[in-house]
């Protein structure tokens, strides 16, 4: 009697060790899952254009169809992203719009497209989460904003768009003697960037 | 004959009185004026070397001078003499593969570092170089180019500012110890100080300080009244000014304006003394190179290929 008690007293030991062992992995996996090497960041919402989010509000009562043609909605969408490889529903997820799914079936949110995209390029990903790859804002030893890929990069046709240079620097033969009355030149930059204007003269004086 | 030289203009002569009497007046107007309302111009005069200070004293230096710049640009200045953060060494990271040249970060430096818009000052000049064997030959490189749209099929585009050097020879040119390196390893210059003889730009390897020639001229609504007193407020005629890794911003722990500009991401910013941040991270996994090596410079500006 006295080793069957004993017995079942190992058994629950057992049970309660192996249930502690499951409990640590599992949360050693959360926590792995949190760091994943995506440090603590913000990014502002995906650019969507207006009035297409949510997808559902169409596409909820349509057929799914995976044929690939000429699509008589979304026309401005000009697909050169290795167009001969894939077609829509290889990214969107065709029982859900509102989220992307991954190639192992996994949804994700398109907040969090940055894991579609690593998919592919998993060496630019990695550049990114250590904040190497693209435009990083913010504080350099707190709090940064980063970006998703598709604030830069169209997803349908992702190479970069060609951007208008400021004006170069004069040139020592182009300087002019100017009068303190002549008009100051404007920062070309207002052109691309305006100048927040802010109230700086001293109105109380 | 003697009466023919006699008649010169050149032998006319001056009487002691009348040249006394010259040289009085013209020694009068080059005095300074004291006693009079403008006492500031002789603080300015007797103002001691900025490490040479004590708290106090600087706070009455800065006093003074947001008085001054108050009257001369009708503006509420805001100038800072935050010291350097403990532990930090500043370094800087720039992705030749990413960059296309689109000029954003020379004028983003000038809207925040006050540079003067006539004549012009650029802390940074971005060159334009042929893509091919010889690449970085600096004498092959445009710094004037300025196509309708960047970039352009076979150029790569390299800005080049200070390079903050650890061994930087322009600090050690200047005759009267108005540039220094920082303890966070910027090497900063203290316009007040400054006699404008402009050896530390023969010195400077890499042609990243500029001379005011003629007084700094802004439009007033261009004005950022937020500046430091080692990097962006107002300039005098004939001082030396440079890139500060935007002191102003980066010692409180923000990113310099051509970091935050950048359109493509190519420009980076750290703590070298950090290993968990950016810039170690480029430099332990990219290729990296600086530019003059070969000077002994050690400058703490990295060029680097992401891909």
């Amino acid at each position: 009697m006295k080793v069957l008690i004993q017995q079942k007293k190992l058994y629950a030991i057992f049970i309660a060790v192996l249930m502690l062992l499951t409990s640590v992995l599992l949360s050693m996996n959360a926590v792995a899952e949190d760091q994943d090497g995506i440090p603590e960041f913000f990014v502002p919402p995906p650019p969507f254009s207006e009035g297409i989010f949510p997808c559902s509000q169409c596409h909820a009562d349509m057929e799914v169809n995976k044929k690939r043609r000429k699509l008589f909605y979304h026309t401005n969408i000009k697909f050169t992203h290795a167009a001969k490889q894939r077609w829509c529903l290889d990214c969107h997820n065709p029982d859900d719009r509102d989220v992307l799914r991954l190639a192992s079936g996994k949804l994700v949110s398109f907040e969090e497209s940055y894991y579609l995209c690593g998919q592919c390029h998993g060496t630019i990903f990695r550049d990114w989460k250590a904040g190497v790859h693209g435009k990083r804002t913010g504080m350099w030893n707190g709090k940064k904003e980063y970006r998703l890929c598709v604030q830069c990069h169209n997803p349908h046709q992702p190479r970069f768009k060609p951007l208008k240079p400021l004006p170069p620097p004069i040139k020592p033969a182009d300087i002019k003697y100017s009068k303190p009355t002549d008009e100051i030149p404007e920062n070309p930059l207002n052109t691309v960037f305006p100048l927040k204007t802010i109230s700086r003269s001293k109105n109380a004086k | 004959m003697p009466n023919k030289i006699k008649g010169n203009s050149i032998s006319k002569s001056i009487s002691r009185r009348g040249f006394l009497k010259g040289a009085a007046l013209g020694l009068a107007s080059t005095a300074i004026p004291f006693g009079t309302a403008d006492a500031s111009v002789w603080d300015a005069f007797l103002q001691k070397h900025f490490r040479e200070m004590n708290e106090d004293e600087i706070q009455t230096v800065i006093k003074r001078l947001e008085k001054e710049y108050d009257k001369k640009f009708d503006t509420k200045f805001n100038i800072k003499t935050t010291k350097a953060m403990p532990g930090t060494l500043f370094g800087y990271g720039l992705d030749l593969s990413r960059c296309i040249g689109c000029r954003r970060c020379v004028y983003a430096c000038v809207r925040e570092n006050n540079q003067s818009r006539d004549p012009q000052i650029h802390w940074i000049t971005v060159l334009r170089f042929k893509k091919g064997e010889k690449w970085i030959d600096l004498e092959e490189s445009e710094k004037y180019y300025y196509p309708g749209a960047v970039p352009e099929e076979g150029y790569f585009y390299m800005p080049v500012q200070c390079q903050q050097c650890e061994n930087p020879p322009c600090v050690r040119v200047c005759p009267t110890k108005a540039t220094w390196k920082e303890p966070d390893g910027i090497v900063v210059v203290d316009y007040n100080w400054c006699i404008g003889c402009r050896y530390c730009m023969a010195a400077c390897p890499y042609g990243a300080r500029h001379f005011n020639w003629a007084k700094p001229r802004i439009r007033k609504e261009e004005l950022n009244p937020e500046t430091h007193y080692l990097g962006n407020r107002p300039r005098y005629a004939g001082v030396v000014e440079k890139c500060t890794f935007c002191v102003q911003r980066t010692r409180a722990g923000r990113y310099p304006a051509c970091v935050e500009i950048c359109p493509v991401g190519a420009r980076k910013f750290g703590n070298l003394l950090d290993p968990k941040s950016e810039i170690r991270y480029c430099i332990e996994n990219k290729r990296v190179f600086r530019l003059k090596e070969d000077l002994n410079t050690y400058p703490k500006f990295y060029y680097f290929f992401a891909t």
